[in-house]
């Protein structure tokens, strides 16, 4: 091992006001301020690296007040600590917003899904990470957390540039809310997911697309699209949206809407795919789910 | 910290900070050193344990989030000195050990899928084990010790000779 775990505090606490107590703490001159510490599957691997900065970190994971899925008539709501087993074993969730488990069977293995956090996946903010597509499509909203309140903020507005995002100081996420669209919403659903990597289990992805779309003949009546590992942060795709609704779905309306995707996604090149495959991969899975709205329509 | 737990049914208590490695307690302050290492950022599994029964990688796992739990690790498996654990005995009959560094995480891992399918298909095997990397067998003996386990009884045969003669054939 490389670290030193001298230089590291770490406390646990049994409840949410104490959290948010020591997180509203100054930051320490030498330690920082108080960060949380969830399930610890990428802060573990970043301490076990050396590249985990020294400080102090609060140990959330005893929260029971943060776990847990809940049903309300207007909405389904994820407690922060909710890990990606529990969302793949809830019934309703899995029915109403599938993206959400299909994103959470994409990452990482059981173990992984035992202890990963959907918290932990927003906050650590990797543009690579597979459930901000998911949520992106579904226009999930996060309730954060601090001793002055609790807010809410549409997580489309989440993240604004790499590693970063609209987390003030001495604030937690609670809650990852999705809302449940009335029964009598018009038109067919469609829900699309689907990540590219090198192989089917435990790779981070090159590409992931999450849509779902409403359609009503050849007409799609809304779109979202949420976007992973094409710009530094998660992506929701508005232009590519705004084209998709503007007239009926045919041929000339998906090339339009490629070449807006093509321009408005930024990936780059790196170590897992360079920036033309993910384009290309992209604008493909773009096609992919077109078709498959299209589709939907004929039966 | 003073961190007491439970590991394969044995209250233990040693000093260690809040943020050391289940793996390292294990293995360092606990000398049970069958729980091994490969990669120590959970890609591999080799580390695997259970938590109060959940499937875990021990190298991801801080101390301090373990305290007062129930830990069970490949040296708790077998149910006596005398008596495997239907899933070791299936990879000792099948081969599905070469170098044994994985196999531990591979038996936990195993364990934890027949817990959740009795009677898994070969992809959820695959799905189930999706954590367990190793480089020795090429997995083909491993998936098949693993099918051939849930043909086991998973009590002790002592308590059911007929059915483990049964499944032997
Ligand atoms: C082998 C392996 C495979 C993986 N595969 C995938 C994959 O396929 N797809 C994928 O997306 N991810 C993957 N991951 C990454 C990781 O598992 C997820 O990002 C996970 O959801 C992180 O949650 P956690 O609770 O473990 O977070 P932690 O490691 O505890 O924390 C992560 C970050 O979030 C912050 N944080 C945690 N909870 C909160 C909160 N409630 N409020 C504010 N900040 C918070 C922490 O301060 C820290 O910065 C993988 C990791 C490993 C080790
Ligand atoms: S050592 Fe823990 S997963 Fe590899
Ligand atoms: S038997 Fe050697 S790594 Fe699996």
């Amino acid at each position: 091992m490389s670290h030193n775990l001298s230089d590291f505090v770490a406390q646990s606490v049994q409840t949410l006001p104490e959290a948010l107590r020591l997180l509203a703490e100054p930051a320490d001159p030498s330690l920082g301020p108080w960060r949380p510490l969830a399930g610890g599957t990428d802060l573990m691997v970043t301490l076990a690296a050396g590249t985990l900065p020294a400080g102090r970190y609060v140990d959330i994971w005893p929260l029971d007040e943060l776990r847990g899925i809940t049903v309300t008539d207007q909405a389904i709501e994820l407690g922060a600590l909710t890990t990606y087993t529990e969302i793949r074993q809830h019934a309703q969730l899995m029915t109403e917003f599938p993206l959400l488990g299909l994103a959470a069977k994409e990452t990482g293995a059981i173990a992984i899904q035992n202890r990963g956090t959907i918290g932990g996946n927003i906050a650590n903010a990797s543009p690579a990470a597979d459930t901000p597509p998911a949520l992106l499509a579904y226009d999930a909203e996060l309730e954060l957390t601090s001793l002055s309140g609790v807010r809410t903020v549409a997580y489309s507005q989440f993240h604004s540039g790499y590693k970063q995002m609209d987390r003030r100081p001495g604030e937690l996420i609670t809650k990852v809310r999705l809302r449940r669209p009335p029964s009598d919403a018009p038109g067919r659903t469609v829900h699309y997911y689907r990540k590219v990597g090198t192989r089917a289990a435990q790779a981070i992805s090159k590409v992931c697309l999450a849509a779902f779309a409403r359609i009503d003949g050849a007409r799609l009546l809304n779109i979202r699209l949420g976007l992973g590992s094409v710009a530094p942060t998660p992506l929701r795709c508005t232009r590519t949206e705004s084209v998709l609704l503007s007239g009926p779905l045919d041929e000339a309306l998906i090339r339009r809407a490629e070449a807006t995707l093509a321009y408005e996604c930024s990936p780059i090149d790196d170590v897992r795919s360079t920036s033309a495959y993910r384009r290309r991969v992209t604008l493909n899975l773009l096609r992919e789910l077109l078709q498959q709205c299209r589709s939907d329509r004929r039966e | 910290m003073r961190l007491t737990l439970t590991v394969n049914g044995i209250e233990r208590t040693c000093d260690v900070h809040p943020l050391a490695r289940l793996l390292d307690v294990l293995r360092r302050d606990l000398s049970l050193p069958g729980t091994k290492e490969g990669c120590g950022e959970g890609e591999c599994g080799a580390c695997s344990v259970f938590v109060d029964g959940k499937l875990v990688n021990s190298c991801l796992v801080p101390a301090m989030q373990v305290a007062g739990r129930d830990i069970q690790t490949i040296e708790g498996v077998a149910p006596s000195a005398e008596l495997l654990d239907r899933v070791q005995e299936a990879f000792l009959r099948h081969g599905g050990a070469q170098c044994g560094i994985c196999t531990p995480g591979m038996i936990l891992a195993a364990k934890a899928l027949l817990a959740e399918h009795p009677q898994p298909t070969m992809a959820q095997v695959r799905e189930g084990l999706g954590g367990n990397l190793c480089r020795c067998t090429g997995y083909t003996k491993i998936f098949e010790s693993v099918i051939a386990a849930a043909a086991l009884p998973a009590i002790p045969p002592s308590a059911q000779p007929s059915a483990l003669e049964e499944a032997k054939r």
